[in-house]
């Protein structure tokens, strides 16, 4: 297991998010995670980085780094534990004031300290793995909303994480530019890469993902084999919840 | 005049408009911060210098100081009071500006692995700078023109030389204007300055 979690809860004041939330993340495993709005799925993704910190719980990651949040913690630590996993957010978030190269190199040259010539060549090839390599010197507002969503997946990877979350990657984008942000994803599945993904995209999940969570109320209400879960889903919410967001035929 | 506005008024405004920016970003920073403690001096020091007249701070600064022996001459005594003031206004556009920016720019900042600070100098203040510099432009023409204060406290400014001539002469309506003139054109001057600021600022917003 890369990360194990245990009896993670997270509240915002009097309303309680996650109620004790279990879950293994498998090294080199792409995990889904699907839910109605408000169910905590996004809250669960934020605690991995610690966008948010959670109230109760304990992280155990694979190389014995841990952290246990029902003590206070120390700023280094969550600092470790943000710099574990690469982020990729709904509405994209890249640095306006830089060009798509510098979006990506920030990271490795600023954060890690990485000779600049050398974070320029590694950008330059995510980028052209993400199907960017004509536009690295075009500010954010000069592409389109897919193009700037593979600019923050290359951003995530420079740093070299070993964990990448996907916040709803592409809940912003037309229908029609969906493809190519879910193709750039899948493609990182096929290499191995450690996942968690938040969407809504039912047969991204029954095909790329390994393992597929089912949330509702701050709960995991079910989860398993992901097309297991979507075509004989057991407990009544999921099937609820199905029913609503699958195409009817 | 023009000697007094050289040697004085455009100096005096630029040193004071420099050392204020920088009092009112550590003072911006301190306001948003998340400790109570850390705020409490910030918000004093704002509410104190916003609620007095800039006249009666520069007064306390040359006047008032020498009676528990602390004696400045005129133009640092001007220097100070100015950078005060400009620090305590400046602070508030700043503060806003910071606070103008979305919430996932910071949030992008820390999960590619920056802290606070790293964040705020690399990420949040370039943005930050774009949205202040119409206010401060503001801020600093203010400035320009309350230079002429000084002029009561014996800073041989361009006000000042203006009043001196016209002791002389009395032709009050011609040198006055004269010094009114100058102003303007200064801040003329500054306005240029300010619009090409903003448009090399302005490069990689949408149009």
């Amino acid at each position: 297991m890369l990360l194990t979690i245990k009896g993670l809860q997270k509240s915002f004041g009097e309303l309680a998010v996650l109620k004790d939330i279990d879950l293994n993340i498998g090294k080199g495993k792409v995990v889904t995670i699907m839910g109605p709005s408000g169910s905590g799925k996004t809250t669960l993704l934020r605690c991995l980085n610690g966008l948010e910190i959670p109230g109760q719980g304990h992280f155990q990651f694979h190389d014995d780094f841990s952290l246990d949040f029902n003590q206070k913690l120390r700023k280094s630590e969550m600092l470790q534990l943000r710099r574990k996993s690469g982020m990729v957010f709904q509405s994209y978030n890249l640095f306006p004031h830089k060009t798509a190269l510098e979006n990506v190199i920030e990271g490795p040259v600023i954060v890690q300290k990485k000779d600049k010539q050398t974070a320029t060549n590694e950008a330059e090839r995510l980028l052209e793995k993400v199907g960017l390599q004509d536009k690295m010197d075009l500010f954010p507002h000069q592409l389109s909303g897919g193009q700037q969503q593979r600019v923050g997946i290359a951003r995530a990877l420079a740093i070299e994480p070993e964990l990448m979350l996907f916040d709803e990657p592409t809940s912003a984008l037309d229908p029609e530019l969906i493809g190519e942000v879910l193709g750039v994803i899948k493609d990182l599945a096929n290499e191995g890469w450690t996942m968690v993904v938040v969407t809504h995209e039912v047969s991204f999940a029954k095909h790329v993902s390994d393992h597929l969570i089912f949330m509702d109320g701050g709960y995991i209400v079910e989860q398993g084999d992901p097309k297991e879960v979507l075509e004989q889903p057991k407990e009544p919410r999921t099937k609820q919840f199905l029913n609503r967001i699958l195409p009817e035929v | 005049m023009v000697e007094g506005a050289i040697k004085y008024t455009i100096p005096l405004a630029l040193v004071s408009f420099v050392l204020g920016v920088i009092l009112a970003l550590i003072t911006a920073v301190m306001r948003l911060s998340p400790v109570a403690i850390v705020r409490a001096p910030a918000v004093f020091y704002v509410s104190a210098v916003r609620g007095t007249p800039l006249l009666v701070q520069l007064f306390i600064v040359f006047y008032g100081l020498p009676t528990i022996g602390l004696t400045i001459d005129p133009l640092p005594s001007a220097v100070i009071a100015f950078s005060l003031n400009v620090g305590a206004y400046a602070s508030e556009v700043i503060r806003a500006s910071i606070s103008s920016i979305p919430k996932g720019q910071w949030e992008a900042g820390y999960t590619v692995g920056m802290t606070y600070a790293t964040t705020l100098r690399r990420i949040i203040l370039p943005q930050a700078t774009r949205v202040s510099v119409p206010p401060l432009s503001n801020t600093f023409i203010s400035l320009v023109k309350d230079t002429s204060l000084a002029s009561l406290i014996l800073v041989t400014e361009l006000f000042r030389k203006a009043q001196e001539i016209a002791a002389n002469t009395f032709d009050f309506l011609l040198l006055y204007t004269e010094a009114a003139v100058l102003y303007w054109i200064i801040c003329f001057l500054l306005s240029i300055v300010q619009e090409l600021i903003e448009r090399r600022l302005e490069r990689y917003i949408a149009k």
